[in-house]
C-alpha cells in the first residue's frame, strides 16, 4: 500500500482519540451484555439470600409443581427440587468453571507467552512447541479420557481445560511481545538500564492488554459451555447443580413440563451469547472497528454534474477537470483530500505529477484508473480519456479499457504480484483478458516482453514465483505487465522508488525507451524532482491536495513561481545528485 | 518431498508415544479405583490386592506401558477390562459412526462457510449482514442447544427424521443419512459460523491487498480476482482454522452422539471413561492422536501445494 492511501489518518488522528474504556460505555452492546452478565452474576452470588431450599434439597410435595406454587416460584422438578434454587446455583457453577478456566489459560498463556517471546530463540522454540502440542489434541476427548483422574469433578476438569485453552492466550501474547520488543521504547528502556522483568510488566502488558481482556471474554464463555455439555453427558456429581444437568433433566421430562427445559437453557443461552457479544464489543472498542467488505463497485460519485468541460484539442490523451476526491471521517463527514485536479497529457508525452507523501497525487492516479479503495467517494470532476468520461463508467467498461487503454506499474514491486502464481501465469492472465489471444501465443508474447524489459533469463523468470525473484526484476515483470497490451497512457507510481538506486536509472531508461517505441503518454507520479528532470515534459506539483503549479519541466526547473515547488526543488535536487552520480556513470559505460 | 512426509510422520509417532505415556501415567494413579469398582462395595484388602495383581497394575508405570505398546506394535491393542471385547476393533468400528458424521459434516461447513464468505466479502451490505448475523448466532448458541430443539422440531414434532439411533451406511444409505442429518446440521452450524467469519476476514485482507489492485489495472475480470487469486491466497489460513475445527467436530460430536444415541467414538469413550476401563481409553486415545496427527500432516501438504514459498515438492 503506497504511502498516500493512508492520508485519511491525519483526519482521524484530528479528533481525540478516545480511550477504548470510553468507547465500550457508548456501545450499547456492550453495555447490554455486561450489565445482563453483571446482574446474573449477582444473583448468583445473593443465591443464599434469595432462597429458602438448599440446591439438593427434595420434597415429594414439590415434583413437577407448577410455576409460581407456593415456596416453587418457579416450580418444582421430577426429583422435588426447587427449580429457582438450582437455578441460582448453577449461575455460580458456571460462574466458578468460567472463572477457574480462564484464569488457569491466562495464568499459564500470559506467563509463557512473555518470557517465550521476549527471551531467545531457543526457549521460544521449546514453548512454541508444547503449545503446539496442547493445541492439537481433541480438547473434550481428553477431559473424557482423564475422568477417571479427575472423577469428574467440575473444578478439576476446569483446571485442565484452562491448560487447553492456554495456547491461544500464548500465541495472542507472544505476537505482541515480539512486535513491541522491536519497538524503540523497549530499547529505550533497556538502555535506561531497567530490568528486563520491569519491562515486561510495564510496557508489554500494557500493549497486550487490549488483546487478552477480549479473548477472556471468549474464553469465559467457551469454559461456561463446555461445563455444561459435560453436566450434560452427566459427567460429575449429580449433587452439583449445573445448567446442563438441569437441561438433560428437563429433556427427559420435555412433553409434561417444558419449562423445566425453557428455564436453565435460557440462562445457559443468555450467559454465553452475552459472554461472545461482549467479547465482540470489546474486540471493536479494543482494536476498532474490523474491515468492511471491499465492494467492488462504480466509484461512487456525488453530485454528478461536472463543471463547464473546457475544449479539448485532438491532440489531448487524458485531461482530468476539477476532480476531488474525499473519505468519510469516523464522525460522517467527508473529508476532501484531492480538492480540484486539472491535469492534460497529451498523447506520447509525459507528464510527472510530483508532490511529497500525503499530497494526493496517488489518489489522483487510482481515480484515473478507476481502482480507488472502496470508501473513497468522487465528490466532483470530470476524467475523460480520448474525449470519452471515465467516471460514472461501470465495472466492465473500464475493465475494457484497462490494459489496452490504460495501464499502471505501481510502486511497490514485490506486494503487486500474486504470491500464489508464477510470474508467466500473471502476466498471460493480463495479456489474454486484454487482448483477447490463443494461450500459446500469449505465452510467446510474454517471453518476448520480458526479454524486452531486459530480464536475461525469460523462460526461468517465467517460471518462477514472485518470491523467487528480485526487487528490480519484479518491477520489470510489472512493467512488462503494464505494457504488454500496448496502452495509450502508462500510469507510473513511483515506479523507482522501493528499488536501489544503481536499478533506478535502469527502469528510468527502461521506461523511457518503451515510451518511444510504443508512443505511449505516461503520467509519472513521484516525489523525486531528479526522475522528472529525468524524462519529463511537462510538470504539475500537487501540495495538500491541490495543483499548485504546472508547467513545462525545463521552465519549471529553471524558475518555480510557487514556493512550494521551490522547496522541493532545492531540497530534492540535493538528495539525486548525490544518489544518481554513480548509476549514471555505470550506465554510460556499460551501455555504450 | 518422500524425506519431508516420513520425516513428519515420524513426528507423529513421537507424539503419539508421548500422549499415550502421559496418558498412562495419569491414569495409574486411579488404578486403585478402578480395581476397587469392578470388584463392588464389598470386598477384601486380599481380593483387591489380587484383582490388582491379575491386572498388572502392581508392576512399575513404565513397564506396563512399554506391555502395552509392545502388544499395539503387534497389533494387540488388549481387551477391554470389563467386557473382554477386543480394543482394536471397537474402537474402529466406533469411530466409524464418528467420522462419517463429522467428514460429512466438514465438507457440508467447506461449500457452505467460502461460498458464504467470498459473497460477504465481496458484495457487502445486506448479504454481508446476514452472514455475519448468521454466524455469530451458530457462535452465540450453544450447540447443545440448538441439537435439541433440532431434534423436538424435526424428529418428534414433524417426525421428518429418525430422533435418535444409527444405520450404517452399508446397511441401509438412505436411513444412514436420515440418521446422520440432524447431527450434521448441529455440527455445522457450529462449523460454519467459525469458517465463515475465517474465510470472510482473510478474503476481505486479500481484496485490499496491492496486487489485487493491479491484476484490476490489466482488465482482468473480477471473477477471476476474486476466486482465482483472493481465494488461493486466502485458503492457506483458512485451511489451518478448518484443521482446528475439524478437531472441535470431533470433541463436539460426543455431546452429539449422547443427544442421538450414536453408538461413536464419543460415547464409547464417555462409557469406558466412566467405568475407568483402562486398556479401551489407551486404544481410544492412540487412535485419536494418530488421526489429529494425520489431519495435519495432510493440512501441511496441502497448504505446501498452494503456498509456493512453502512448497516442498
Amino acid at each position: 500500500m503506497s504511502v498516500e492511501e493512508l492520508i485519511v489518518e491525519p483526519a482521524q488522528k484530528a479528533a481525540p482519540r478516545k480511550s477504548p474504556w470510553r468507547k465500550l460505555l457508548e456501545d450499547p452492546q456492550a453495555v447490554v451484555t455486561a450489565s445482563l452478565l453483571l446482574v446474573i452474576a449477582i444473583l448468583g452470588i445473593l443465591t443464599p439470600l434469595l432462597t429458602q431450599h438448599g440446591p439438593n434439597e427434595a420434597s415429594l410435595d414439590a415434583i413437577n409443581a407448577p410455576m409460581g406454587s407456593p415456596g416453587y416460584p418457579l416450580g418444582g422438578d421430577q426429583n422435588g427440587q426447587d427449580i429457582l434454587t438450582r437455578l441460582l446455583h448453577s449461575i455460580n457453577t458456571s460462574m466458578i468453571s468460567g472463572l477457574i478456566g480462564t484464569s488457569v489459560a491466562l495464568a499459564i498463556g500470559v506467563t509463557f507467552g512473555l518470557i517465550g517471546g521476549y527471551y531467545g530463540r531457543k526457549l521460544q522454540g521449546a514453548t512454541e512447541w508444547v503449545f503446539s502440542l496442547i493445541m492439537t489434541f481433541p480438547g473434550i476427548l481428553l477431559l473424557i479420557i482423564l475422568m477417571p483422574l479427575t472423577k469428574g469433578d467440575y473444578r478439576s476438569t476446569m483446571l485442565i481445560y484452562g491448560v487447553l485453552l492456554s495456547p491461544g492466550i500464548y500465541r495472542i501474547v507472544r505476537n505482541q511481545v515480539v512486535g513491541v520488543k522491536n519497538e524503540l521504547f523497549v530499547d529505550a528502556a533497556k538502555v535506561s538500564g531497567l530490568s528486563d522483568l520491569r519491562i515486561l510488566a510495564r510496557h508489554v502488558l500494557f500493549v497486550v492488554r487490549g488483546p487478552i481482556i477480549i479473548a477472556a471474554a471468549f474464553l469465559g464463555g467457551s469454559a461456561i459451555g463446555l461445563q455444561s455439555g459435560l453436566a450434560f453427558l452427566g459427567v460429575g456429581s449429580n449433587t452439583i447443580p449445573s445448567f446442563g444437568a438441569m437441561i438433560a433433566d428437563g429433556f427427559l421430562n420435555l412433553y409434561e413440563e417444558p419449562t423445566q427445559f425453557l428455564w436453565p437453557s435460557m440462562l445457559l443461552g443468555v450467559i454465553t451469547a452475552s459472554m461472545v457479544l461482549l467479547g465482540n464489543a470489546l474486540r471493536d472498542a479494543f482494536e476498532g472497528v474490523r474491515p468492511k467488505p471491499v465492494k467492488r463497485s462504480v466509484v461512487k460519485k456525488q453530485a454528478a454534474q461536472t463543471g463547464a468541460r473546457e475544449a479539448t484539442g485532438p491532440e489531448v490523451l487524458l485531461s482530468v477537470r476539477d476532480l476531488a476526491i474525499a473519505y468519510r471521517t469516523p464522525s460522517g463527514e467527508l473529508k476532501e483530500v484531492v480538492k480540484g485536479v486539472n491535469l492534460t497529457l497529451d498523447g506520447g508525452h509525459t507528464l510527472g505529477l510530483v508532490g511529497e507523501s500525503g499530497s494526493g497525487k496517488t489518489q489522483t492516479a487510482f481515480a484515473i484508473l478507476g481502482v480507488l479503495p472502496p470508501e473513497a467517494v468522487i465528490t466532483r470532476g470530470s476524467i475523460t480519456l480520448n474525449g470519452r468520461e471515465l467516471l460514472g463508467l461501470s465495472e466492465r467498461e473500464l475493465r475494457d479499457l484497462r490494459g489496452r487503454s490504460i495501464a499502471y506499474i505501481p510502486q511497490e514491486p514485490m506486494s503487486n504480484l500474486d504470491p500464489s502464481f508464477s510470474v508467466g501465469d500473471q502476466l498471460i492472465e493480463g495479456i489474454r483478458a486484454s487482448a483477447g489471444m490463443p494461450a500459446k501465443e500469449a505465452k510467446e508474447r510474454v517471453l518476448a516482453l520480458l526479454k524486452r524489459v531486459g530480464i536475461q533469463d525469460p523462460q526461468r523468470t517465467f517460471n518462477s514465483y514472485p518470491h523467487q525473484i528480485s526487487g528490480g526484476m519484479a518491477q520489470r515483470v510489472l512493467i512488462a505487465g503494464a505494457v504488454a497490451s500496448r496502452p495509450k497512457l502508462l500510469i507510473a507510481d513511483e515506479p523507482t522508488t522501493a528499488l536501489d538506486v544503481t536499478v533506478q536509472a535502469e527502469i528510468l531508461d527502461l521506461l523511457r525507451d518503451l515510451q518511444a517505441e510504443l508512443n505511449m503518454a505516461v503520467l509519472l507520479v513521484t516525489h523525486n524532482f531528479g526522475v522528472v528532470a529525468d524524462i519529463c515534459d511537462r510538470i504539475a506539483v500537487m501540495q495538500d491536495g491541490e495543483i499548485v503549479e504546472s508547467g513545462k519541466a525545463l521552465d519549471i526547473f529553471a524558475a518555480p513561481d510557487h514556493p512550494y515547488t521551490a522547496m522541493l526543488l532545492n531540497s530534492i535536487l540535493d538528495e539525486y545528485t548525490v544518489r544518481s552520480d554513480a548509476p549514471m556513470a555505470t550506465h554510460n559505460t556499460a551501455g555504450k | 518431498m518422500i524425506p519431508y512426509i516420513l520425516r513428519r510422520f515420524g513426528a507423529g509417532i513421537l507424539l503419539a508415544l508421548l500422549v499415550t505415556l502421559i496418558t498412562f501415567t495419569l491414569l495409574s494413579f486411579s488404578f486403585d479405583a478402578v480395581v476397587r469398582a469392578r470388584l463392588g462395595s464389598a470386598t477384601t484388602p486380599e481380593a483387591v490386592a489380587a484383582m490388582t495383581a491379575t491386572l498388572g497394575f502392581d508392576r512399575p508405570v513404565l513397564v506396563q506401558y512399554f506391555d502395552w505398546l509392545g502388544g499395539v506394535l503387534r497389533g494387540d491393542f488388549g481387551t477391554s477390562l470389563f467386557t473382554s471385547e477386543p480394543v482394536g476393533p471397537a474402537v474402529a468400528s466406533r469411530l466409524a459412526v464418528t467420522l462419517s458424521v463429522v467428514l460429512v459434516a466438514l465438507v457440508i461447513t467447506v461449500i457452505i462457510s467460502v461460498a458464504l464468505g467470498v459473497v460477504a466479502a465481496t458484495r457487502g451490505g445486506v448479504v454481508d449482514r446476514l452472514a455475519q448475523a448468521a454466524s455469530l448466532f451458530g457462535y452465540v448458541v450453544p450447540g447443545l442447544l440448538i441439537a435439541i430443539v433440532l431434534v423436538v422440531v424435526f424428529a418428534i414434532n414433524l417426525r421428518l427424521l429418525p430422533a435418535t439411533g444409527y444405520t450404517p451406511f452399508n446397511v441401509n444409505p438412505s436411513k444412514w443419512a436420515a440418521t446422520i442429518t440432524i447431527p450434521v446440521i448441529v455440527l455445522v452450524i457450529a462449523g460454519a459460523a467459525n469458517i465463515t467469519a475465517q474465510v470472510r476476514g482473510t478474503m476481505i485482507d486479500e481484496l485490499r491487498k496491492d496486487y489485487v489492485r493491479t491484476l484490476r489495472t490489466r482488465g482482468i475480470s473480477t471473477r477471476s480476482i476474486v476466486l482465482k487469486h483472493a481465494l488461493r491466497n486466502a485458503a492457506g489460513p483458512a485451511l489451518t482454522v478448518l484443521s482446528f475445527e475439524f478437531i472441535t467436530m470431533l470433541g463436539g460430536a460426543l455431546i452429539i452422539e449422547k443427544v442421538f444415541a450414536l453408538p461413536g467414538f464419543g460415547t464409547f469413550a464417555f462409557n469406558s471413561s466412566l467405568q475407568g476401563d483402562i486398556t479401551v481409553i489407551m486404544g481410544i486415545t492412540l487412535f485419536s492422536v494418530l488421526l489429529v496427527v494425520s489431519i495435519n500432516l495432510l493440512v501441511d501438504l496441502v497448504n505446501g501445494w498452494l503456498n509456493p514459498k512453502a512448497r516442498i515438492f
